[in-house]
């Protein structure tokens, strides 16, 4: 900690070029030694990781699969369930949570039946979700939005309670109404919580989807042997005992979780401008 | 600017009548009495300064005030009608800022008239008036996040005057300003008063501040709170810090309120309050400086 602490100012006063610091060059170079580390231990069959396909070897399983259209079916499939539960989870999630921030009475009626569902792992739920729903993507659009919904729902909570109380005895004072408070005050407050609780929330349904697919299978449409699904493309790379193809399959998914931060990141930037100044 | 827009328009005063007030916190195993039969008047169209050991319960005098709270027992009254809940007449700067840092400048500036639906032509030109008096002109489209310490202490008294209250309550709002900026605050807010005269009620623990600013000193008790000495401040405005320095009535008024305040915060002291304790320390420095 000590030590982290003293390297700024030693930074300071031994100036670098300043191509070498921008954030883009560095995450090039974090990638690019993880990658040389990974073909190396392949190569050299270090134990462990040594029996993961060498990345060069993954590329060349990737490079066919980008004019494969049943490859970007799945990237299409994964995401509109994502997308799909997501939403969900936020139109619920958001008036829920602020329901239970607003009115004491809710939450003491609603809370605890949510902090006995909460632990309840999502995969847990597809079975039942399998059972409850009448298609198999609403079955795994269900799972998804449980997969988000309380992340969401608890930052919304907790952002509406940390709002400071002096906002709420200025605003009374100049003569808010109760609407014009929730209005101007509370959603304006706890706008910064809710994209934390997306920006959590999102990376989550990410972990489900691929589960939930796996498990419920691809669900229709199966255009290529690398349709239904990146889950299911990881899964039906197994049976297949391509490995790798299960490692493209999971890069996809990091990279298809990266760009859905990414996108939260900008848009939570867009909704709370006065934030962007700190 | 239009000429007809002035600070002046549409000011009532008001005057703040508190009896017998008592104030208690805590369950039956653990009460504190933290304001015991206070009584005072904050008088019309005046700048009434309250002083007092840190922890005295002058910031539940401001809860009851504002009407954040209730008191358990006692009244209190704006222009002889009962105070009940929080209201425009009677609006509160805080400690520290609490402007909406989600509004701009002119967004905080308008939040009042906007809650109540009442934006205008006259008072966006208010609106427009106020923010080139408190110097903001160029900060109209900036978040709070963006202003200086000062700069967000006098948005928030924009934010406040547009309302036109009765009393301005103010609670330490010039605290954590750095000395210079503070002094400045000091000069700029007295020149605003003494334009306006609206009755203003403000709380300090910086005996200096106090001088500088008060028609009326209120020198208050330890905990539990009362007025402990009323005195009249009465120096010539408008009122420079270096000719306060030189003044002897202003000195005069100084030593006797420091000897009272001393006199109670050793009362603290002796039940081993920290905070007590600090403010002794604090206070000897400045009497040796002067």
């Amino acid at each position: 900690m000590s030590a982290v602490v003293a390297s700024a100012p030693a930074q300071a006063l031994r100036p670098r070029p300043a191509a070498w610091r921008h954030p883009a060059l560095r995450a090039v170079i974090s990638i690019a030694v993880f990658l040389a580390f990974w073909e190396l231990a392949s190569r050299l069959k270090w134990p462990w990781i040594g029996q993961a396909p060498a990345p060069s070897v993954v590329l060349d399983a990737w490079v066919p699969l980008l004019r494969d259209q049943g490859y970007w079916y799945s990237w299409l499939q994964s995401s509109r369930r994502v997308v799909s539960g997501f939403v969900a989870a936020m139109l619920v999630g958001i008036p829920l949570g602020l329901a239970m921030a607003t009115s004491r009475r809710f939450h003491d009626l609603t809370f605890p039946t949510f902090e006995i569902l909460r632990p309840v792992p999502p995969l847990a739920w597809v079975p039942a979700a399998i059972i409850f729903w009448p298609t198999q993507e609403l079955s795994i659009g269900f799972v998804i939005f449980l997969g988000a919904i309380y992340t969401i729902m608890l930052n919304v909570i907790g952002g509406a309670r940390s709002i400071d109380v002096r906002y709420f005895q200025a605003a009374r004072s100049m003569g808010s109404s109760n609407w014009d408070i929730f209005r101007r005050i509370i959603l304006p407050g706890v706008l910064p919580s809710i994209v934390i609780g997306m920006e959590v929330g999102i990376g989550i349904t990410w972990n489900v989807v691929v589960a939930a697919e796996m498990i419920s299978g691809g669900g229709g449409a199966i255009q290529s042997r690398a349709g239904g699904g990146l889950g299911f493309f990881i899964w039906n790379s197994y049976i297949g005992g391509d490995y790798p193809l299960i490692v493209v399959g999971m890069i996809s998914i990091g990279i298809a979780g990266w760009i859905s931060s990414a996108v939260i990141r900008r848009l939570g930037i867009l909704v709370t401008p006065w934030l962007r100044l700190r | 600017m239009s000429e007809a827009v002035s600070l002046r328009a549409g000011i009532q005063p008001g005057e703040i009548q508190v009896s017998n007030v008592f104030k208690d916190y805590g369950d039956a195993r653990f009460r504190t009495t933290v304001v015991k039969d206070c009584s005072f008047t904050i008088e019309r169209s005046k700048l009434t300064v309250m002083i007092g050991p840190s922890g005295c319960g002058k910031s539940t005098l401001i809860r009851l005030l504002a009407g954040f709270e209730r008191p358990d027992s006692g009244s209190i009254l704006l222009n002889g009608a009962p105070v009940s809940g929080p209201a425009r007449d009677r609006l509160v700067l805080f400690q520290e800022s609490a402007l909406f840092p989600w509004m701009t400048t002119w967004d905080n500036i308008l939040y009042g008239p906007r809650a109540r639906g009442e934006v205008t032509r006259e008072t966006t030109e208010m609106a427009e008036f106020l923010l080139n008096k408190v110097g903001l002109k160029d900060f109209r489209r900036k978040y709070p996040m963006q202003l200086s310490g000062g700069m967000q202490r006098r948005a928030e008294l924009a934010r406040a005057m547009i309302n036109n209250p009765a009393v301005m309550i103010l609670d330490e709002p010039f605290r954590g300003l750095d000395a210079m900026t503070k002094e400045l605050m000091w000069e700029y807010y007295s020149r605003l008063f003494e334009e306006t005269r609206r009755t203003n009620f403000f709380v300090t623990t910086d005996i200096d501040e106090a001088i500088f600013l008060a028609d009326r000193l209120f020198i208050m008790s330890n905990i539990p709170t009362q007025v402990r000495a009323a005195l009249e401040i009465d120096i010539p405005r408008p009122r420079t810090q270096l000719a306060l320095v030189e003044n002897d009535r202003a000195n005069e008024i100084k030593m006797q309120a420091l000897s009272i305040l001393h006199e109670e915060a050793m009362k603290s002291f002796s039940r081993g309050s920290k905070a007590a304790a600090d403010f002794v320390e604090a206070y000897s420095k400045r009497v040796a400086k002067t």
